[in-house]
């Protein structure tokens, strides 16, 4: 058996496993009245399970194994990997491809599940009746969801029907493409190399930033298998207990995978932003903030009815959205909206299959309780917890509702084209100031209602009691005034925002302070608000106040066009032209372009890309020079070095004012068969990011064609233009060295020293003219790359004291490169670490609140 | 009329808002035609052309020029829509990378006079091996403050 049949057998092993596993947990579930069968029906759920788990854990070794062995007769390592690649990126080809990020989703449902099963193990051991616990219920809807999963990469087609189901990552080149030109030629034809990791995923943060994210989907599926658990068994309260920690550690995980997504995207592409309102990034950020609603309505379910009645709508929506973006995302739907590029793997009637089935399942199940639902009899007072939380859910569903809308145009779209209309709808065109306009109200709004809401969560506030809601108020305003006139806040919505997140860090800390006097058991729901309040401050500053700041000040008539000269020539001017060596000034830096560099595997600092020269189609390079950085000397000449060919770094060198000299090298990544990536280099400060990347890639140096030759003849000391320089020949001399070329005794070579006039500075180009005895002449061009020019010492002659230098000239080296400032982004990153710490609090607190009364008996 | 009802007021007033402006805020798929029919009713909205490079026999694109050194941020091309229009575009962009190898060319901006001035260029590239399968890439005009 080949190993990709063994890992196609072991996909087929666990989808079918968990058929059975959900089959007997239902069983299991059902059969409450009677104990004895309903025992058995949930060993056998169990067994079934784990034989379940271990599947997906041998595809997942298998799949990888042919990734880490470089298998390229299998499609999948061929597509998505290659022997350049270190281990930490093997890894990520692993979910490159849809198959395998579904794939990592279904690991940690796989794990998950051991874990529910084993929390609820105890308590089912406690009660002594197998009929009540929670496993067999929650275990039969959370499996189900598993059962979809493993049916997306099944790959097993319908005999008859020509009806495909999933689609596996186990297909060898020829299954994959039959067509292929060169395996028509030759059927067994394997290919040496693999075609790579896109370069855009060679990232650290793109090794961890899909398990995390995929680990909050498998998360949010808990809370809903729970709620789902309860309604079914009509247990309608009993559910929010354990539910609630599952329902915050997804938040905390889901939250943390797509700001990691962020981070990444702000490190790695020149989109100059951590967030830019994607639909992708959309699709999920809606279910997050949903997810966020729903744990704030959990809290108070189990006294208020209303908010019981809207947990269960948003349990139930948190899970549904997530589907729904997993369809956005995969299904090819949103075609030329996204960036994110996932192939259309003809899943989308799969997807929205599992999209209908969890929505049908779940109204029917609520439909069936929901008359059983206790009511409120009094009217929620606007002085009551309940009011606030409410409002803050309602609010944060606001917002998903207004981001879902716009990311939702391309379904629309289609939904019309299927009833046989016509519907041209784009996405609104400038996505970062559509979504913002919207988005900094609601949270303006969260932010204040954080504040409100701890208050009256602590009972510190009562009808006419308000005045301890007063002092943090004017405290915050006091703060709010302050930061406007000294940062220049000068728009009003800004200023709102601005004094709301104030409100929110003073109103927290005060509640940290004064009321749980740094209770670290009860502080989770102040710390992680006081984290939402620093981001939406860095937020504004960071995006609200980004500056360019590489404004083209050369005083070069750019362009008469209209287009050029509105709005004070500025849009057109972000972007500044570095000459090789050649100091430009910008702000307060002086910038100068060192030359582009290469990173060698195993020497710690880039060097110059002419010290070595590359193998065509290889991830080597030959050394031409003795490779030398520190003082240490890494590789002597001729030695065969691993690159990372794909990329170049352009050294730019930032002198700040006081003399402090900083070095950036932003990355240009050609990718032959990917295309080129541009990422920045961001120089850090504390109170802000310098974020520079290269807007235009220049030529390929071995691309590069001289001009025609020029010949001068010229006397010492004679000035003449050689392309436009200005250049005198200082002196002609014999030396005794020429550079890479042994002399004989009887040779002569003599060298000359020809001084160069640039508009800010002087070079020197040395050429050698050398004979030897037998009149064999040698002429060893001398080329300077910031001036782009060759000169060759040609002939002298006795006669006339003159001597004949050939000149080329170039387009001289150059980058351009735009500059963006970003006040204040540490705050978001400060912030982001704030809100994980208090959200693990919270967890904490309420994880230990359900295994108490698990050992009680009552959960 | 108690405080819920006040408040499930004005949160459909917010949704019914929400919808709205999203209709409102939504740009449209058109051709060169109608963008300028737009331009000339005064509608400075920004819409979406769809189009391929024009290309000579040989394949070569034709009547594209980027010069850095005079403006780096400063790029022409032609572009022919799904009506065979051709029209100059306008980029005050540095040239995105690897434009010379897109298939299909999304533009979004305005008319303005003889030429269409775009903010944000979508490119549709061959990827890799299967045909049919597209990476999208997005270059586009990030303002600076």
């Amino acid at each position: 058996m080949t190993i990709g049949n063994f890992g196609h057998l072991s996909v087929i092993t666990s989808f079918i496993t968990a058929l059975v596993a959900t089959f007997a947990y239902y069983k299991a579930a059902v059969a409450k009245d009677n104990a004895l069968e309903a025992q058995s029906w949930k060993h056998f759920a169990r067994v079934a399970y784990y034989v379940h788990a271990a599947a997906i854990l041998s595809v997942v070794i298998t799949l990888f194994s042919i990734i880490y062995n470089h298998r390229f007769d299998y499609h999948y390592a061929w597509d998505n990997s290659s022997l350049s690649l270190p281990i930490q990126y093997l890894v990520s080809c692993f979910w490159q491809d849809q198959e395998g990020s579904f794939l990592l989703w279904m690991l940690w449902q796989a794990l998950l599940g051991l874990l529910l099963i084993r929390l609820n193990r105890f308590s089912d051991a406690k009660s002594g009746n197998g009929g009540i616990s929670w496993e067999a219920p929650v275990m039969t809807v959370y499996v189900l969801v598993q059962v979809f999963l493993t049916s997306m990469i099944l790959g097993v087609v319908i005999p008859g029907l020509d009806f495909k189901i999933g689609s596996t990552p186990f297909l060898t080149l020829r299954e994959a493409m039959p067509d292929a030109p060169f395996l028509q030629m030759n059927p067994d034809f394997v290919p040496k190399d693999g075609t790579g990791l896109n370069p855009l995923l060679q990232n650290y943060w793109m090794v961890i930033h899909p398990p995390t994210l995929f680990m909050g989907f498998a998360l949010a599926s808990v809370p809903f298998a729970y709620l789902m658990a309860g309604l079914w068994q009509k247990r309608l309260t009993e559910w929010l207990r354990p539910a609630l920690p599952w329902a915050l550690v997804a938040g905390v995980v889901l939250g943390t995978g797509i700001l990691m997504g962020g981070y990444w995207a702000y490190e790695t592409l020149s989109f100059n932003s951590y967030w830019s309102w994607d639909p992708v990034e959309n699709a999920v950020y809606v279910p997050w903030l949903v997810l966020i609603a729903a744990f704030h309505t959990m809290l108070i379910a189990k006294k208020n009815a209303t908010a019981l009645k809207a947990s269960i709508i948003l349990v139930i929506a948190q899970f549904v959205l997530l589907l729904y973006s997993t369809f956005l995302a995969r299904s090819g739907i949103l075609g030329n909206a996204s960036v994110h590029s996932f192939t259309d793997l003809g899943l989308s009637g799969q997807l929205l299959i599992y999209l209908f089935t969890f929505i049908g399942v779940s109204v029917l199940v609520s439909a069936r309780v929901w008359k059983l639902l206790p009511v409120d009899k009094d009217e929620v007072s606007a002085y009551s917890r309940e009011f606030w939380l409410f409002m803050g859910a309602t609010v944060l569903c606001l917002a998903s509702f207004q981001v879902l809308l716009p990311t939702s145009i391309p379904v629309w779209n289609k939904i019309v084209e299927g009833f046989g209309g016509v519907s041209n709808l784009a996405p609104p065109t400038d996505a970062a100031s559509y979504y913002s306009k919207f988005q900094l109200w609601f949270f303006a709004a969260v932010a204040i209602l954080t504040g409100v809401g701890q208050y009256f969560w602590w009972k510190r506030v009562q009808k006419g009691k308000m005045q301890d809601l007063v002092t943090p108020a004017w405290i915050a305003l006091f703060i709010s005034a302050i930061i406007i006139t000294f940062a220049k806040v000068n728009k009003p919505e800004y200023m709102v925002l601005l004094t709301a997140s104030v409100f929110a860090l003073v109103a927290n800390t005060t509640i940290i302070l004064g009321i749980l006097r740094g209770s670290y058991r009860l502080s989770g729901g102040a710390v992680t608000h006081i984290g939402v309040a620093l981001m939406l401050i860095g937020i504004l500053f960071s995006s609200g106040y980004q500056k360019t700041i590489s404004l083209n000040n050369s005083g070069l008539a750019i362009s008469n066009d209209e287009a050029f000269k509105k709005d004070d020539n500025k849009e057109n001017k972000e972007n500044v032209l570095l000459w090789l060596s050649q100091p430009t000034r910008m702000g307060e830096y002086m910038l100068t372009y060192r030359g582009p560099r290469i990173e060698i595997r195993d020497v710690p600092q880039y060097v110059p890309r002419p010290w070595v020269e590359l193998i065509e189609g290889d991830f080597h390079a030959v050394c031409l020079q003795d490779i030398e950085t520190g003082g240490k000397v890494y590789h002597k000449k001729g030695d065969t070095v691993a690159v990372y060919p794909e990329n170049v770094f352009y050294e730019v060198e930032y002198r700040e004012p006081n003399g402090r000299i900083v070095t950036l090298y932003p990355r240009v990544q050609i990718n032959k068969t990917m295309g080129t990536v541009v990422s920045p280099d961001i120089k850090k400060e504390a109170n802000k990011d310098l974020f520079s990347f290269v807007s235009m890639v220049p030529n390929n140096p071995d691309e590069e064609e001289w001009s025609k030759t020029e010949q001068h003849r010229v006397a010492v000391q004679d000035t003449f233009f050689i392309n436009d320089y200005v250049a005198i020949l200082e002196n002609v001399a014999r030396t005794n060295e020429v550079e890479n070329v042994k002399l004989a005794d009887n040779d002569i070579a003599i060298k000359a020293n020809i001084r160069i006039f640039d508009r800010e500075r002087e070079y020197t180009i040395s050429p050698t003219f050398a004979i030897n005895q037998d009149r064999m002449v040698l002429r060893k061009p001398e080329v300077n790359d910031a001036l782009g020019l060759r000169i060759q010492f040609f002939e002298i002659d006795p006669k006339t004291g003159q001597f004949t230098f050939t000149t080329n000239s170039k387009q001289r080296d150059f980058i351009v490169l735009k500059v963006v400032e970003k006040p204040l982004i540490n705050l978001l990153w400060i912030g982001t670490l704030v809100l994980i710490v208090g959200f693990m609090m919270a967890v904490i607190r309420r994880f230990r609140d359900f295994t108490n009364q698990r050992d009680k008996g009552v959960a | 009329m108690k405080i819920t009802h006040i408040i499930a007021l004005i949160v459909i007033a917010i949704a019914v808002g929400i919808i709205v402006s999203t209709a409102g805020d939504a740009s449209t798929y058109v051709t060169f035609n109608e963008a300028e029919v737009m331009a000339k009713d005064g509608d400075a909205k920004s819409i979406h052309v769809v189009g391929k490079l024009k290309k000579d026999p040989a394949g070569q694109i034709v009547g594209m020029a980027y010069n850095p050194v005079i403006d780096a941020n400063r790029f022409e091309f032609l572009l022919i829509d799904n009506n065979n229009r051709e029209q100059k575009v306008v980029y005050s962009n540095p040239k995105p990378q690897d434009f010379d190898k897109s298939e299909q060319v999304v533009v979004i901006g305005q008319m303005q006079g003889g030429y269409f001035q775009c903010e944000k260029i979508l490119m549709k590239c061959p990827s890799k091996y299967e045909n049919g399968k597209f990476d999208v890439q997005e270059a586009s005009t990030k303002k600076g403050v």
